[in-house]
């Protein structure tokens, strides 16, 4: 049998909010996926072109080894192994987005209307037309998705989270879940397990997007009162009726911007961020960690769930390949963020160097079937395996 | 209503970069993989349609699988489409060795030289 098969994409959850797909556009979506997880291994090459071709040619000519990203960036550039997988991983990201957003744009007026009808006069979702778009968000279409969170075609629109729910099975290669929540499905675990007399009252997510993630903590703490908000209306109005669809009824979902909340003081015990740290902006992260402080009661914790973390050891090439989805695939702040440790800016906002806390985690999928066992190399881009780092509040 | 083939195909917000010395590498390997795609798209429909036959009791797969031509004429029908096929993906290869074999002029210099007939 073939190794390492993504699952096909029909596999994914239904639920009222997913846009309709027809045969082709489900195919299309296969297609995607496949290419996207053959280029993975293929990008395996980009290493052997290096050792073999690119480093040896450059030591020949300059009598000594390259010795900073911005060198290997230039010699590598010129090589050709390296040029086709850019561009043909570039055209597969396109490809992702335009294939997502030709089945929701054609259908953006059902889907508006079926979010109305979940959200018609509930007070769990709650909308700021005077919430502003951070002006990181505006300055880029974050991985390709063009207009991203925000822009509203039509009055009302959810396309820009129906494109990321029906396609992030793509860029993951089906590695999240049925739900896309494998994310959140292994927080939640690693908090049960960690901490078995943890009793929420009230629960914070940051950044909630189309709310994939923070729908398996707040079904693990019924009891608890959970709050998540994001900047962009599209994706609540989206997040709000896939929640209520799939019979979650404690999440209240606000717009707000995460850098100037207008919580109390201390008024939370946990605070949740996932996948979000990196597509803020450099003076933002900072304000926004100093709200996390001042929202969490002592004793609260908080945990942020980010792409791998980049380490002194690796090697220069490992570092180069790592950011080339941050620069090619629009993800330009995830280039500076891992300059900052994440201790260093826990500390900034007055969290303790002994409260600090770093852990691996890795996507609980309910879509294993076995396919998916083989020897997977490491994709650079969108891999299920994150650092998530955190402390408790002291 | 909202323009929704125009938009599906939007661009996303900064300079896109390119990885080939010519643009027009970049430009055509685009195009190739979007029907290198539509192509993946046609074989998961026919792969549909011979699961219904084969369902419904119609055909079944091992016929489909077993299938050579029967006569002369169907042999010569599908190597005449193959070949159609391959010169029609194939033409500006082929044209590029015309023009090598037979030196064109430029049509600018074919104005001039009918300018003057
Ligand atoms: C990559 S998505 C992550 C979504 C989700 N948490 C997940 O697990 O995938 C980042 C989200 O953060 C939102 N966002 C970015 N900056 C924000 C801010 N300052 N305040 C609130 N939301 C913000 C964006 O609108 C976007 O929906």
């Amino acid at each position: 049998m073939a190794k390492n098969l993504p699952p096909v994409w029909n596999k994914i959850a239904k639920h009222a909010m997913m846009p309709e797909t027809n045969h082709d556009e489900r195919a299309r979506y296969n297609f995607l996926a496949s290419l996207n997880k053959h280029l993975a291994h293929v990008s395996q090459g980009n290493k052997m072109a290096y050792e073999k071709r690119v480093e040896p040619a450059f030591k020949a000519k300059n009598g000594r080894n390259i010795a900073s990203v911005e060198e290997l960036q230039e010699a590598i550039s010129k090589d050709s192994h390296y040029q086709i997988w850019s561009s043909l991983r570039r055209s597969t990201m396109e490809m992702r987005q335009q294939a997502g957003r030709s089945i929701v744009l054609r259908q953006a007026e059902e889907l508006r209307d079926k979010a109305e009808g979940f959200n018609k006069g509930k007070s769990t979702l709650v909308l700021d037309p005077n919430c502003k778009v951070p002006e990181y968000l505006l300055a880029v279409d974050n991985h390709l998705m063009p207009g991203s969170y925000h822009t509203e075609l039509i009055e009302g629109d959810v396309t820009p989270a129906a494109n990321y729910d029906s396609g992030i099975f793509v860029t993951t290669a089906g590695l999240l879940g049925r739900y896309n929540d494998g994310g959140g499905k292994a927080i939640t675990s690693w908090v049960k397990k960690t901490y078995p007399d943890f009793a929420p009252k009230r629960i914070l997510d940051i950044g909630c997007g189309m709310g994939h993630n923070v729908l398996p903590i707040a079904r693990a703490f019924p009891n608890a009162e959970v709050i998540a908000i994001d900047t962009g209306a599209p994706m609540l109005r989206y997040a709000h009726a896939r929640a209520l669809d799939l019979g979650v009824t404690n999440v209240t979902f606000m717009q707000m911007d995460a850098a100037k909340t207008i919580f109390e003081n201390e008024s939370f015990d946990w605070v949740q961020s996932t996948m979000f740290f990196h597509e803020t902006g450099g003076k933002s992260i900072y304000k926004i960690m100093n709200e996390v402080y001042r929202l969490l009661k002592p004793g609260g914790l908080t945990l942020h769930i980010e792409q791998p973390q980049y380490t002194n050891d690796m090697t220069l090439f490992e570092k180069f390949i790592r950011d080339w989805d941050a620069l090619n695939n629009s993800e330009p702040y995830w280039s500076k963020m891992h300059d900052i440790e994440p201790i260093d800016l826990m500390q900034a906002s007055g969290f303790r160097k002994e409260d600090f806390m770093q852990i691996g985690a890795k996507a609980e999928n309910d879509l294993d079937d076995g396919t998916q066992k083989a020897e997977e190399p490491e994709d650079h881009g969108r891999s299920p395996i994150w650092n998530v780092f955190g402390a408790i509040k002291n | 209503m909202i323009d929704h083939i125009k938009l599906a195909s939007s661009k996303s917000k900064g300079k896109r970069p390119y990885f080939h010395e010519d643009p027009a590498v970049e430009r055509v390997l685009n195009i190739t993989m979007a029907i290198a795609g539509e192509l993946a798209v046609m074989r998961e429909r026919m792969d549909t349609m011979e699961r219904l036959l084969e369902k419904k009791g119609l055909v079944s797969q091992e016929e489909i699988d077993a299938y050579v031509p029967e006569t002369k004429e169907e042999e010569t029908q599908r190597q005449e489409w193959h070949s159609e096929y391959i010169s029609r993906v194939l033409r500006i290869v082929q044209q590029e060795m015309e023009e090598l074999e037979n030196p064109d002029k430029s049509i600018a210099d074919i104005a001039n030289d009918i300018d003057k007939m």
